[in-house]
């Protein structure tokens, strides 16, 4: 009775250890892997977090930077602005993503615990309200047109409801779907509301099927990334928007100038003093802003003007230990 | 229906009861119902499984667990990282609740004088804390661990977070299995000589194994699917390493899933569906071993 009763015992400490064992063969092959860098050696772990829009951008960025600096480990969370910049102000990530500037509140908590921090801006963010090529009637529209068509409860279904003067052309809507963060900016900036829409659109997560259906509709519309516009240009019309100053066309200059609003905006990143203070933080931002037409071009944003690269070389200097 | 009151006015009361195979239309329909009830569970899961399956299968293959994620490259990315930090994270769960949560369970059962009212309140605590939502305690573990306590954002703050969650599940679970032992397996040790510790280490916890083992995995499985509790602790969606140890930064599967379903691109839903797979294989892996573990050790009386 004692023999087995011990034998028994034995076995289950040991389907234990064979549980545990297998966590480490796995985590043995990944650090290895291409360490033969010729370059100074630096390690250590840099921790981002903010903004989902800009995230794509960071994580760019790191997947670039991995390349260079193998032993160097960049996390990026997706927290969004707000829950970024309170972790940021708590101490606890080393630089925030951020789509828009830090506020008051957000400020004084920094303060309070003693982070210190820069702004730097390191790519341009623009959406572009598509047509069909042959839409002739319509070259320009205001925000509050744009909000009437999209926004929630909209019944709009007809291009002479947008304008009486638009020609009798039933309005086929096409947009990102609701994960998008091209989606939430489209909201807030026209339906005054992130997350507010119209639901009766037809949605794809693929730019591609909304060129598509944009395209193959006379009176179809739609929405999404400029950079995903230029590459199409050919096949669509891009409206100008007219937010109260004029009508302005969108572009890579109107929305490095700042004037196509509201539907672009520079994207930030906010690296803390503190952080900077060690070499593989430091090293990774340098890496950042040397590299961000390419890493902005590779996440498709807008890259900086040749004045909002010296901006943002002469921000780094200035932020730099 | 008639015909069946027909035939009770006829006959008496008690022996048309048991009288031979008739049409009872209210038997089989119970029976029927039951099997519906039944039959909606099974379908909705075969339905998902199916759904899951056949979005995984383009990226059902060893780039999965041999890349890191990348958001430059999804037909390159894969999952290794997430895979490994939850391997990371439940192995230490494991090992920090399970022999705080059998021990508790041992002073419960064995020690513990029912009567007394601490006792009762924590019987009753536990109980409780089974049913609070696992985010809470992710808000305890950010608040009181990574940020009082300083541990940071880490696989320590993770597994302590989770084990504290799957913490009053495993004391139920083993509280079971331990009163199942019969009490005269006790009575018996105790007559001939044993103390009260050695009554347990010999007689009553080796008879309980099964049942601990079978409670604990299957808490620990519920601990792999947690989501919420690790996005509040630093479980990030671009994680390109393994952890090295206790200190690291981590991220775990159903972390990454929720990262790669919330991008806009096509190729990521594959990559997350490939993902749900993995995480739906450690989990069977881990029942599978609750079921033989059972089978293996149990013990009838």
């Amino acid at each position: 009775m004692k023999n087995t009763i011990a034998s028994s015992r034995r076995k289950t400490i040991g389907a234990a250890a064979l549980f545990l064992a297998a966590a480490l063969p796995l985590s043995a092959c990944g650090g290895s892997a291409g360490a033969e860098s010729q370059q100074q050696d630096l390690s250590g772990t840099v921790k981002v977090d903010g903004s989902s829009t800009v995230a794509p951008l960071t994580t760019a960025a790191a997947e670039f930077y991995a390349e260079e600096e193998p032993e160097v480990r960049v996390t990026v969370g997706t927290s969004g602005t707000g829950g970024g910049f309170e972790k940021f102000c708590n101490g606890e990530t080393d630089i925030s993503d951020a789509s828009r500037p830090i506020e008051d509140d957000e400020k004084s908590a920094c303060r309070k615990n003693g982070v210190t921090y820069g702004a730097l801006t390191v790519a341009n963010d623009a959406l572009t309200v598509v047509v069909n090529k042959d839409a002739d009637w319509v070259d320009c529209l205001t925000t509050a047109q744009l909000k009437k068509i999209w926004e929630p409860g909209s019944t709009v279904d007809n291009w002479n409801q947008v304008d009486a003067q638009f020609p009798d052309e039933s309005l086929k809507l096409f947009g990102p779907g609701t994960d998008s963060g091209t989606f939430d900016y489209f909201t807030e900036e026209i339906n005054g509301e992130e997350g507010a829409s119209r639901t009766d659109y037809s949605p794809s997560e693929d730019d591609n099927v909304i060129v598509q259906g944009v395209a193959g509709s006379p009176g179809g519309m739609g929405y999404f990334g400029y950079t995903y516009f230029e590459e199409n240009q050919d096949e669509l019309k891009a409206l100008q928007i007219n937010s109260g100053k004029g009508c302005v066309a969108p572009g890579a200059k109107t929305a490095q100038d700042g004037t196509y609003t509201p539907l672009s905006r520079p994207l930030f990143i906010y690296p803390s003093k503190e952080a900077l203070g060690r070499d593989e933080v430091l090293d990774f931002v340098q890496y950042y802003v040397d590299n961000n037409a390419d890493i902005a071009k590779d996440a498709r944003f807008i890259p900086l003007s040749s004045r909002q690269a010296q901006q943002l070389t002469s921000d780094f200097d200035q932020l730099k230990p | 229906m008639s015909t069946e009151r027909e035939a009770i006015a006829e006959a008496p009361a008690s022996t048309s009861g048991l009288a031979g195979p008739r049409f009872r239309p209210g038997e089989s329909a119970f029976r029927w119902m039951l099997f519906a009830c039944l039959a909606i569970g099974i379908v909705f899961l075969g339905v998902l499984l199916t759904y899951v399956l056949v979005e995984a299968w383009p990226r059902l293959d060893s780039r999965l667990w041999t890349n890191f994620p990348s958001i430059r490259r999804p037909e390159r990315a894969g999952a290794q990282s997430a895979i490994s930090g939850t391997i990371w994270v439940i192995a230490f769960t494991g090992l920090f609740c399970l022999p705080v949560g059998i021990m508790a369970a041992i002073y419960l059962e064995e020690y513990a004088d029912p009567d007394r009212w601490y006792n009762r309140l924590i019987e009753l605590n536990i109980q409780n804390l089974a049913a609070v939502p696992s985010i809470i305690y992710g808000i305890l573990g950010l608040g009181l661990l990574a940020r009082q306590l300083g541990l940071g954002t880490t696989v320590l703050t993770a597994s302590l977070t989770l084990s504290l969650l799957v913490l009053p599940v495993v004391i139920i679970a083993s509280r079971e299995a331990i009163r199942a032992v019969p009490q005269s397996i006790r009575q018996a040790s105790l007559a001939l000589g044993a103390t009260q510790w050695q009554t347990i280490r010999r007689q009553v916890l080796p008879a309980a194994v099964p049942g601990i083992a079978t409670g604990s995995i299957l808490a620990l499985s519920r601990a792999i699917g947690e989501a919420a509790p690790v996005i509040l602790l630093g479980a990030v969606t671009y994680v390109a390493f393994n952890p090295e140890g206790l200190d690291s930064a981590y991220t775990v599967l159903p972390v990454q899933i929720y990262g790669w379903i919330s991008q806009s691109r096509e190729e990521f839903h594959h990559l997350a569906a490939a993902a749900i797979v993995i995480l739906l294989v450690l989990l069977l892996l881990m029942n599978a071993a609750a079921i033989w573990l059972r089978n293996r050790y149990s013990k009838r009386w």
